[in-house]
C-alpha cells in the first residue's frame, strides 16, 4: 500500500508511472523506486523460494546487506530487489533456488 | 589506478562529516558508498533530532543528510555512489567495484565509516516474508512511501523500535504491539509515552515465540518471561498481525577492519566487536574509523566522530596545522562528552575509554 498522505513528509510528489512484468503479471511502478517498494505496494510479499526446501522469503533488512530479496530481473538471477531500481518493462521473476538466470559473474 | 589522499569508505553521517573535515583543510578526498544515494540512514530519520543546538537539535534527520551532502559539494569531496569496496590490501590499496568493473584505489589515508547492520532473533516461523528488520520498515515508509504491512508487531523497545513504531503509525499503519523481553523499556520515555498515549500496548517481560502462517505471516505467538529471560509457554497467547519487526540492536560492520588485521575488542555496551582505536580513532598506521564501525551509537556522534578522523587525517597529512588541530580535536570530544552523558551516554563515554586505553597499552604501537 502506497502511503499517499504523510502528516511530517507531507503529500506524495508526482511520479512517472511506469509498468514490470512479475511472473508474467503486469504492475504499476514508480521509476526509480526500489523493485521490492513497487512488489510491496502491488501486496506481493514473496519473492523468492530457498534452494533445499523451497521456503519462502521476502524484503528483509532493506538495504541491501542481507540477500534475502533477491529475484530475477531482466534474466539475470540474485539481484537484490530492495536496491535496484525500476526500469520501465522489465522483466522480474520469483526466484526458485539459485535462479535460471545466471549469476552476477556472468556480466562482470 | 586511482591516487588520492584521502578514501573515506561509507558515505554516511560519519563519512560523509570525515570528508567534510579533511576536505576543508585541502585534502583530496573520494568518499565511497555502495549505495545510489549518500547519507547512510539519515534519510530515513523524519524525527527532530535530540541534544544541544550545535547537535542539530531540533533538526529533522532527513534535513541534516541534505545539509551534509551540500557541504561535501562545497569543499570538493568526490563521492562515488553505487560503489561497493570488497578489500583492502598491502600498502593501502582498495579494491572497488564501479559501473561494473574492478578498480583499484591507493590512497595514503584511509577511513572506514561502514556503519553497522541490524541484529535479528530466531523463532519459529521467524525467516516468514513479512518479517523483516525494523529499519527496513522505516526505510520503505519515510523514503520509498510503501508500508510493510498493514497490523505491525515490533520486537525490542530501544530508540529504534520506538520511534519506528511510531513512524508505522504515522505512515497510516496500525501497530499492534511492542514486545520487550527485559522488564523495562529500553529507549526514552519520551518515545515509549508517546506510543502509549496512542493506546499502543508494549508488553514488557515478553518474547515472541512463533511467527504464525503458512507462506506469510498472518500472527505472532508471545510468551512471558522472567527476569531470567525464561519463557513460560503455558501463558502464550496469539496477537494478531501481518508483518513483525525487529528492532533487537546493531553490531559494527568490522569486516574491512579484520582484513587489516587491527586487533578487535569485544564491548557489549557497543554493539559487540569492534577495532581498538586510539583518542584519533586511528587503528592502524594509516587508517582511521568513525561512526557505529567504532561503537554502536547515534547519528550526532556518528558527524562528531566523523569530524575526529577527518581533522587527524589532516594533520597527519601536513595539510593542517599541528596546534589548530590539536584544538579543533579538544573541541571535538568536548561535544562528544555532552553526547555521552546521562543514563545511557556515560555507559559509552567509559567503554571508549576503556578503548582507548587498550590500545595504549598495547605494545608496540600501529603496525
Amino acid at each position: 500500500m502506497r502511503i499517499k498522505h504523510h502528516p511530517i513528509l507531507g503529500e506524495i510528489t508526482e511520479k512517472k508511472i511506469v509498468v514490470i512484468y512479475v511472473d508474467g503479471k503486469k504492475i504499476e511502478a514508480i521509476e526509480g523506486e526500489p523493485i521490492a517498494a513497487a512488489l510491496l505496494a502491488a501486496g506481493i510479499r514473496i519473492f523468492r523460494k530457498t534452494i533445499k526446501t523451497a521456503e519462502p522469503r521476502g524484503l528483509y533488512c532493506g538495504i541491501g546487506q542481507c540477500n534475502d530479496c533477491i529475484m530475477e530481473v531482466n534474466g539475470v538471477s540474485n539481484v537484490r530487489t530492495c536496491v535496484t531500481l525500476v526500469e520501465d518493462g522489465m522483466v522480474v521473476k520469483t526466484q526458485v533456488g539459485k535462479g535460471k538466470g545466471g549469476d552476477l559473474d556472468d556480466k562482470y | 589506478m586511482i591516487n588520492i589522499e584521502l578514501l573515506v569508505i561509507g558515505g554516511g553521517p560519519a563519512g560523509l562529516s570525515a570528508g567534510i573535515a579533511a576536505g576543508k583543510c585541502g585534502v583530496k578526498t573520494i568518499v565511497v558508498d555502495e549505495n545510489p544515494l549518500p547519507g547512510g540512514q539519515l534519510f530515513k530519520q523524519i524525527h527532530k533530532f535530540f541534544g544541544s543546538k550545535e547537535h542539530k537539535a531540533g533538526t529533522r534527520g532527513y534535513k541534516i543528510g541534505e545539509q551534509l551532502l551540500n557541504e561535501v559539494d562545497q569543499d570538493g569531496v568526490e563521492v562515488y555512489l553505487n560503489t561497493r569496496v570488497w578489500g583492502i590490501f598491502d600498502n593501502n590499496i582498495v579494491g572497488i567495484l564501479k559501473d561494473g568493473k574492478t578498480q583499484k584505489v591507493k590512497a595514503q589515508k584511509i577511513i572506514l565509516a561502514t556503519g553497522a547492520s541490524e541484529n535479528a532473533i530466531a523463532f519459529k516461523g521467524s525467516t516468514l516474508p513479512g518479517i523483516m528488520t525494523a529499519g527496513a520498515a522505516q526505510t520503505f515508509i519515510n523514503v520509498h512511501r510503501v508500508l510493510p504491512g498493514k497490523k505491525i508487531l515490533m520486537i525490542g523497545t530501544g530508540n529504534v523500535g520506538l520511534i519506528t513504531s511510531y513512524q508505522l503509525m504515522q505512515a497510516g499503519a496500525e501497530v499492534v504491539g511492542v514486545v520487550e523481553a527485559s522488564q523495562n523499556v529500553g529507549g526514552y520515555d519520551v518515545h515509549a509515552n508517546k506510543l502509549r498515549r496512542a493506546g499502543i500496548p508494549i508488553y514488557l517481560g515478553h518474547t515472541v515465540i512463533e511467527a504464525k502462517g503458512d507462506i506469510e505471516v498472518d500472527g505472532a505467538i508471545i510468551a512471558p518471561v522472567d527476569e531470567k529471560f525464561k519463557v513460560d509457554k503455558s501463558k502464550s497467547f496469539l496477537i494478531d498481525c501481518d508483518t513483525i519487526c525487529f528492532a533487537v540492536g546493531l553490531t559494527p560492520r568490522i569486516e574491512l577492519a579484520q582484513m587489516v588485521n587491527a586487533p578487535i575488542i569485544y564491548m557489549s555496551t557497543l554493539g559487540g566487536y569492534l577495532p581498538i582505536h586510539d583518542n584519533r580513532l586511528k587503528i592502524t598506521e594509516d587508517i582511521f574509523i568513525a561512526g557505529d564501525i567504532s561503537g554502536v551509537e547515534e547519528a550526532s556522534t556518528a558527524m562528531e566522530e566523523g569530524s575526529l578522523a577527518g581533522v587527524a587525517v589532516a594533520m597527519e597529512l601536513g595539510k593542517l596545522d599541528k596546534n589548530k588541530g590539536v584544538k579543533e580535536i579538544e573541541e571535538i570530544y568536548k561535544r562528544l562528552a555532552k553526547l555521552r552523558s546521562g543514563q545511557f551516554g556515560s555507559k559509552r563515554a567509559s567503554a571508549k575509554e576503556e578503548i582507548i586505553k587498550k590500545q595504549m597499552e598495547m605494545k608496540g604501537g600501529f603496525k
